[in-house]
């Protein structure tokens, strides 16, 4: 619920991109593949406890992914480069369900991944692209940050609208219980993108301001307008409304954050922004203070971040190695101390955790945001 | 690593060649400028070791330089203003530990000295820096700065015997935790500790600020554990002092041990050559957060605090004399009475009767009021001595029937081996012990 990226976009609008066309470009054929399209098709057979990918070396060039839920949970699909940065991702593929991903893959050592029940680390196996590496120059790098990102959103926002939709659905049929499911699932994918959210920031706090935090007049609406409703009252028999409204005002930001291209400044204090979320909002209970869900955003926010981060790891290696090794030991260790509270397919509950653990997890995020900090300043080098 | 490997400013030159916060905003006047950078002769406060000789008292806002045989903060004349701090150290690797203690004397060489925390400064940085020192000391002189550190029991072994940095073998034998004590309400969450620092200064904004941008250079190494905040010195340890008086409207610590008295610290202070080679020169700190019973004290009779302090409030004086100074003497009678009784705070905590000495540098703290609209108020007790067994642990079991036990509840406890001081500009904080 800050302004700090929409209050630094005027500050950075000077910055502007050098590498539009490369941006256009991406996802095509960057590497030198002269097809345009994926000659291939990788078939990928996800269940509630396999992940299995019909191949373990690729060519490099752009190749298709087909990714088959068959299991109970709803599932995502990542391809990960070193460090977790996202080279691609297909997000909540329900049971029954299959979706496609293009993907374009320089040589170098990858990483597939399913997350059934969406929490984890996931299921993992070893990617191999071997053939033509990528040599990119430093604009290029962050531009392809910003591409990167650009498309880790899209995936994001198109999840946060059909689990949006989804979650007002079973609030206006009344289905308390499927509501309460449904309600931290939806709220992942905002939280994993919400600085870009915040660049709008008249539909922020429409969409995730709690209560209280109204001018006068102002109705109190969105996500915990109807936590609210779901466990404090146990009553959403008046919800309908405001499930309404949310799933336009989520349509509206969606069609927004497409459209937005962060660029590498905005990437760094977005990914710091994130963390600053955590610090303030879900270590102490604040966000999710009906349904003390907080430890679904925080996992969220962390993602979040370091997707971000991670998008301009390329840049990152060559300007400060150093900086690099110290966010990823960071960011596994923060992942390790949250991975403790994983019950299942969710969380721990807020109100359940000690004073001692949650020292643990703010000792570790406050860690995490002293190296993460410093990104900007490496990024504003260039 | 960046923020605070030790970097190109270890050596300490930085802190010479540095501006002093003053100086970079053009406000040191001529009168105040000789004492705003460390080493400059003349402006800085001698500090007393063994061989220097008494020191003077501190000017309100200079310089009291930072190295020397033995760590400043604990004979420097004590100032106004404490922050006091307890860190957990909740990393398990030793190299980063002892990169943050590196970056720690650094900055702590050149915040005492009155510049910002690191290089590039609150300000000097680049636009999307981060700033290596926070600000709020921008313009403030040194302030009297010290920053005195000390390790817990629990560095070297854990409650249940961990050796977490193969420091188990260096650990001195007094260093332990403190026995309980009659009447003790000890709260474990601001008890214990694994490094301690204690930040005294003549200005609240930077003991504060110093000991803010040291926690921040400890990201990922330490968390705090517990902070106590402190105003109003309520000892004084050099004989240029004039004696506080603590939250009782007492004069305190008249008796105390003082800087001039070099034989007797180092017999009752300094740590000698039958303890680790490591902390010879060295001391030992306990703290106590002793809770004032405040409203129960205001609606005594002058005659029963007299009467438990063993001294008038007014002058000072022991109970039977008449000037401050005058010696007590525990054998005068009055009207069949002695004069000062038996079950006095001064007659039970006497060098006299407890048959040792410590030397005490407590504050005053308020921490606000408790729910029942009393003041949460009293003594955070700071005391220094060579053996904790024979210092504080000898003189609060005398206490044991002291008549001040009805108006005073110690809520905390805490003891740490504060190594020698800083010699050179390689030195850093804890450099023997881990070697």
């Amino acid at each position: 619920m800050s302004t700090h990226l929409r209050s630094s976009r005027a500050v950075l609008a000077a910055l502007s991109l050098t590498g539009v066309t490369l941006l256009a470009a991406c996802g095509s054929d960057g590497s030198g593949d002269t097809s345009s399209a994926a000659a291939d098709d990788i078939a990928v057979a996800a269940s509630d406890d396999s992940c299995d990918v019909a191949t373990t070396d690729l060519q490099a060039g752009t190749h298709q992914f087909t990714v088959t839920n068959s299991g109970s949970k709803v599932t995502e699909f990542y391809v990960y480069a070193e460090g977790d940065r996202v080279m691609a991702e297909v997000e909540n593929i329900a049971p029954g369900v299959a979706r496609d991903l293009l993907v374009e893959l320089p040589a170098g050592s990858y990483e597939t991944a399913c997350k059934p029940g969406m929490v984890g680390d996931g299921i993992r196996s070893v990617l191999t692209v071997s053939g033509e590496s990528q040599t990119l120059s430093e604009d290029e790098t962050l531009s392809q940050a910003s591409a990167d990102y650009q498309r880790y959103v899209q995936s994001q926002t198109g999840a946060l609208l059909e689990q949006t939709t989804a979650f007002a659905d079973a609030v206006k049929a009344g289905d308390i219980e499927g509501a309460k499911t449904l309600y931290p699932v939806a709220r992942t994918y905002w939280e994993r993108i919400e600085p870009v959210a915040e660049i709008f920031g008249d539909l922020d706090p429409i969409i995730d301001g709690r209560e209280g935090d109204q001018a006068p007049g102002e109705d109190f609406t969105g996500y915990h307008r109807i936590e609210k409703a779901l466990w404090e009252a146990g009553d959403v028999s008046d919800m309908g409304p405001y499930a309404d409204r949310l799933v336009s005002d989520v349509q509206q930001i969606v069609d927004l954050a497409n459209e937005e291209t962060l660029d590498p400044l905005q990437l760094a204090n977005g990914a710091k922004a994130l963390l600053d979320e955590i610090a303030t909002g879900k270590i102490t209970g604040e966000e999710d203070r009906y349904s003390h869900t907080d430890l679904w955003d925080f996992k969220a926010n962390l993602d979040g971040s370091q997707a971000a981060v991670q998008a301009l790891r390329p840049y990152l290696e060559e300007a400060d190695p150093e900086l690099v090794g110290k966010i990823d030991e960071r960011f596994a260790a923060t992942q390790a101390e949250l991975a403790q509270y994983q019950v299942g397919d969710g969380w721990t509950l807020y109100d359940q955790l000690s004073e001692e653990q949650l020292r643990g997890l703010s000792d570790s995020i406050t860690a995490l945001t002293e190296s993460v900090s410093q990104v900007a300043a490496v990024v504003a080098q260039r | 690593m960046r923020g605070w490997g030790p970097g190109r400013d270890a050596t300490g030159d930085d802190a010479a060649a540095g501006l002093s916060r003053r100086r970079f905003f053009g406000l040191a006047g001529a009168g105040t400028a000789g004492v705003l950078v460390a080493g400059t002769a003349g402006g800085v406060i001698g500090r007393a070791t063994a061989d220097e000789g008494a020191p003077g008292p501190a000017a309100a806002t200079g310089a009291v330089e930072f190295t020397g045989a033995h760590q400043a903060g604990i004979v420097t004349p004590a100032q106004d203003r404490l922050h006091f701090v307890s860190f957990d150290v909740i990393t398990e690797d030793r190299d980063e530990l002892v990169a943050m203690l590196q970056a720690w004397t650094t900055a702590a060489r050149r915040m005492t000295a009155g510049l910002d925390a690191g290089s590039v400064g609150a300000v000097g940085g680049g636009q999307y820096d981060v700033p290596d020192d926070t600000g709020e000391a921008l313009g403030l002189p040194p302030a009297g700065l010290t920053l005195t550190v000390g390790f817990g029991p629990t560095l070297f072994t854990t409650a249940d015997g961990v050796d977490r940095f193969g420091l188990a073998d260096r650990r001195p034998a007094p260093l332990v935790e403190l026995p309980s004590f009659r009447g003790d309400a000890i709260d474990p969450a601001r008890s214990g500790g694994d490094i301690c620092l204690q930040a005294c200064s003549n200005d609240p904004q930077v003991a504060v600020h110093a000991i803010r941008n040291l926690a921040r250079l400890g990201a990922g190494v330490i968390s705090v554990r517990w902070s106590q905040l402190g105003f109003g010195r309520t000892s004084s340890t050099s004989t240029g002092q004039d004696t506080a008086r603590n939250l009782f409207g007492f004069k305190d610590g008249t008796d105390n041990l003082k800087a001039e008295n070099t034989s007797t610290l180092d017999q009752f202070v300094w740590v000698g050559d039958d303890d680790q080679d490591w902390l010879a020169g060295g001391s030992y700190l306990v703290a106590r957060r002793i809770r004032m019973r405040i409203e129960q004290w205001d609606t005594a009779t002058l005659n029963d605090q007299e009467q438990t302090i063993g001294r008038a409030k007014g002058t000072g004086a022991p109970l039977g004399q008449q000037a401050e100074f005058d010696p007590v003497d525990f054998t005068k009678q009055v009207d069949g009475e002695f004069a000062v009784p038996q079950t006095s705070h001064v007659f039970l905590a006497h060098p006299t009767n407890s048959g040792t000495a410590i030397l005490r540098r407590g504050y005053s703290f308020v921490d606000g009021s408790d729910g029942l609209g009393r003041l949460d108020a009293g003594l955070f007790f700071i005391c220094y001595q060579r053996d904790p067994a024979t210092g504080f642990v000898q003189v609060q079991q005398n206490l044991r029937d002291d008549a001040m036990n009805e108006y005073v509840q110690h809520t905390s406890s805490a003891v740490f081996a504060c190594p020698p001081g800083v010699t050179g500009p390689d030195d850093w904080w804890g450099r023997a012990l881990f070697a």
